[in-house]
């Protein structure tokens, strides 16, 4: 009996290190990148345009990752595209989560007319492709930091309101809630008290999802250009400049684009991994 | 007629989404602090050059009576004039959403032949290795979106190993005239294989960026429920008559595993479509979502305005059809 639940924690304890490790180093990354960064990241030189990576023939050693086509440095551009995409991460994904998660527990304990409107709002939200919703709402707020966060907020909160409404609403069945209301404690105390505790590791989980698709979400608008201001690093940013200049200089996509994929893997990996970690069953 | 009566709810509720739909787009892109007008005409435009325009497309009453205004002209299907193409809204939408209709289908087919594949082989070798490489390529091939997914197909088969097209619909010097939309449609039933060779070379690469994450969704609802399916008595009893182990599993567990993942399907084929926004972008096809992110850098408000409400009309249709689909096909829920 020992031996199978420890087969079945291994697994889950390694992708949580493998995962968590990356959005570690990359925190320390972001955090440090005015120090570590090897080079201005905005700064052009356009003699040192399309140098490839160091251990490609013709590069120079002074851009370890080679430089885009106006001759600004690949890595120090990732470091300084790390700080964007972990801010929208971790500012949109909590603001996303607080409204979702709430409006999701009131529906579900709650029910009643709350519930109507709350589940009517998220059928509608889910008629609209989430993209080009993003996309709409930061044509009418503007580029910038706060429209890439308050777009995220506002698409993605119906991701957390479905699926806490469903599970406040079993807990809410449970009989340690019915003794909860017989003992004495006010509907909005059980709520906070007895279901939200309950109802914590899924939310948890979700939040980490979240975060990776805040990150890709960001790396969309500013593929189309519309995040920040045009010159600031962002990954998406590069990966369309990448785009354009593939056959020329694959270096200025890649290399992004693997910082994107990774980091995109890590936080579905570490929600995945909370998830199984948190359930009861497995463990 | 609990099965009519169904289908009418549903159908109420989906003109109710709708209307939502309609009233929250209308509502969000005229809070636009920017004035589309005054983005469309030259530098030196008067400030009467400016009312004349607003006043030609209705946008200087409130918003409740443009509201009133472009519902009556979508009842009459009238969704207005595009202001940076100059064109009607409808005819510019249903130019564009064959395209995009083409692609999503062939996504959803790809999704389904490599997640069935990919399910009915982990039964098959279920508790090997194989089964052990089929969950976690499954599991990488859903932690990553579609947009990554079609970037690293560019990279793969339009760079590293050039194979197939990574830009447009169909190639420019192709001198053929299509008469309808539908170029993929048509060019079988027209019998030129080359031009629909040409095609699918486009399409592909766009299409499996589509269609990666619904197969790893499919072949991991799909694989748990045939393994659950496999344990049942008439699968057993199958087996004692000598079947082999494949035929028990496509003749005898997969029509009655495959309940819950076509219900699942449709609601993924919405997210599919949703998807086909960016990818469309990124692989420069002329479709839908590649209008889309244009009239929204044009600030083109009517041709905004339609897209969006097409594309929730899609996606609750598909819904709707879904729905009734299962009510169809679930006798439990038929007599219910």
């Amino acid at each position: 009996m020992r031996d199978a639940r420890s087969r079945v924690r291994r697994p889950i304890g390694l992708r949580l290190w493998l995962s968590g490790g990356w959005i570690t180093l990359l925190i320390i990354g972001a955090v440090l990148a005015p120090l570590i960064a090897p080079h201005d990241p905005l700064y052009q030189d356009l003699f040192a345009g399309r140098m490839p990576p160091v251990w490609v023939d013709g590069a120079d050693p002074n851009f370890l990752l080679g430089t885009d086509s106006l001759g600004r440095d690949v890595l120090s551009r990732i470091l300084y595209g790390a700080r964007l995409a972990l801010t929208v991460a971790l500012v949109a994904g909590t603001l996303t989560c607080l409204i979702g998660a709430t409006l999701g527990l009131i529906a579900g304990y709650y029910r009643g007319w709350v519930d109507m409107v709350i589940s009517r709002l998220v059928d509608i939200w889910m008629a609209f492709p989430p993209v080009l919703f993003a996309i709409l709402l930061i044509a009418v707020l503007g580029t910038g930091l706060t429209s890439i966060i308050i777009a995220i907020v506002v698409i993605d909160w119906t991701r957390f309101a479905r699926v806490v409404r469903a599970e406040a609403m079993t807990q809410g069945t449970m009989d340690y809630v019915a003794s909860a209301q017989v003992v004495g404690r006010t509907k909005a105390g059980t709520m906070f008290a007895e279901i939200l505790p309950n109802v914590l590791p899924t939310i948890v989980a979700l939040l980490t999802l979240e975060m990776g698709i805040a990150v890709i979400v960001e790396a969309i608008l500013s593929f189309v250009n519309l995040s920040i201001s045009t010159d600031a690093p962002t990954w998406g940013g590069m990966i369309a400049e990448g785009r354009t200049s593939v056959h020329q200089a694959w270096w200025v996509l890649v290399f992004p684009l693997i910082t994107l994929f990774l980091t995109v893997l890590s936080f579905s990996q570490l929600g995945e991994g909370l998830k199984d970690y948190f359930d009861p069953v497995l463990r | 007629m609990p099965f009519l009566r169904t289908i009418l709810a549903r159908l109420a509720a989906t003109l109710v989404t709708l209307f939502g739909a309609a009233v929250i787009v209308f509502v969000v892109i005229r809070v636009v602090p920017g004035n589309p007008i005054a983005m469309m005409l030259p530098p030196g435009a008067t400030e009467d050059d400016i009312a004349r325009l607003q006043a030609l497309y209705g946008l200087d009453k409130s918003i409740f009576e443009q509201f009133v205004i472009w519902l009556g002209g979508v009842v009459r299907g009238d969704f207005g004039t595009s202001i940076s193409l100059r064109q009607p809204v409808l005819n510019l939408v249903l130019g564009r959403l064959p395209a995009t209709l083409e692609l999503s289908i062939m996504a959803l087919v790809i999704a389904v032949f490599i997640g069935g594949a990919m399910a009915l082989t982990g039964t098959l070798r279920r508790d090997t290795r194989t089964e052990a490489a089929i969950d976690v390529t499954s599991g990488m091939a859903l932690s990553v979106p579609d947009f990554l997914w079609g970037l690293i197909l560019i990279l793969l088969f339009g760079v590293l190993w050039p194979v197939f097209h990574i830009s447009g619909r169909v190639s420019p010097s192709l001198d053929f005239d299509f008469q309808t939309q539908f170029y993929l449609f048509e060019s079988v039933l027209r019998l030129r294989f080359d031009v629909w060779a040409d095609l699918v070379s486009h399409m592909f690469m766009p299409s499996l960026a589509l269609a990666i994450p619904l197969a790893a969704i499919i072949s991991q609802l799909l694989k748990q429920s045939l393994k659950e399916t496999m344990h049942l008595d008439y699968v057993t009893l199958a087996r004692t008559k000598g079947y082999s182990e494949a035929s028990v599993i496509t003749r005898e567990a997969l029509p009655n595993a495959v309940l819950p993942t076509l219900t699942l399907i449709g609601v993924q084929f919405t997210f599919l479509i949703g998807g086909t926004v960016i990818i469309e972008r990124l692989f420069s096809y002329e479709g839908l979502g590649n209008m889309a992110i244009d009239a929204v850098i044009n600030r083109d408000l009517p041709l905004i305005q339609g897209i969006v409400i097409l594309f929730a009309l899609l996606f609750t249709v598909v819904n709707l059809v879904v729905d009734m689909t299962y009510a169809a096909l679930n006798p439990r829920l038929r007599h219910a």
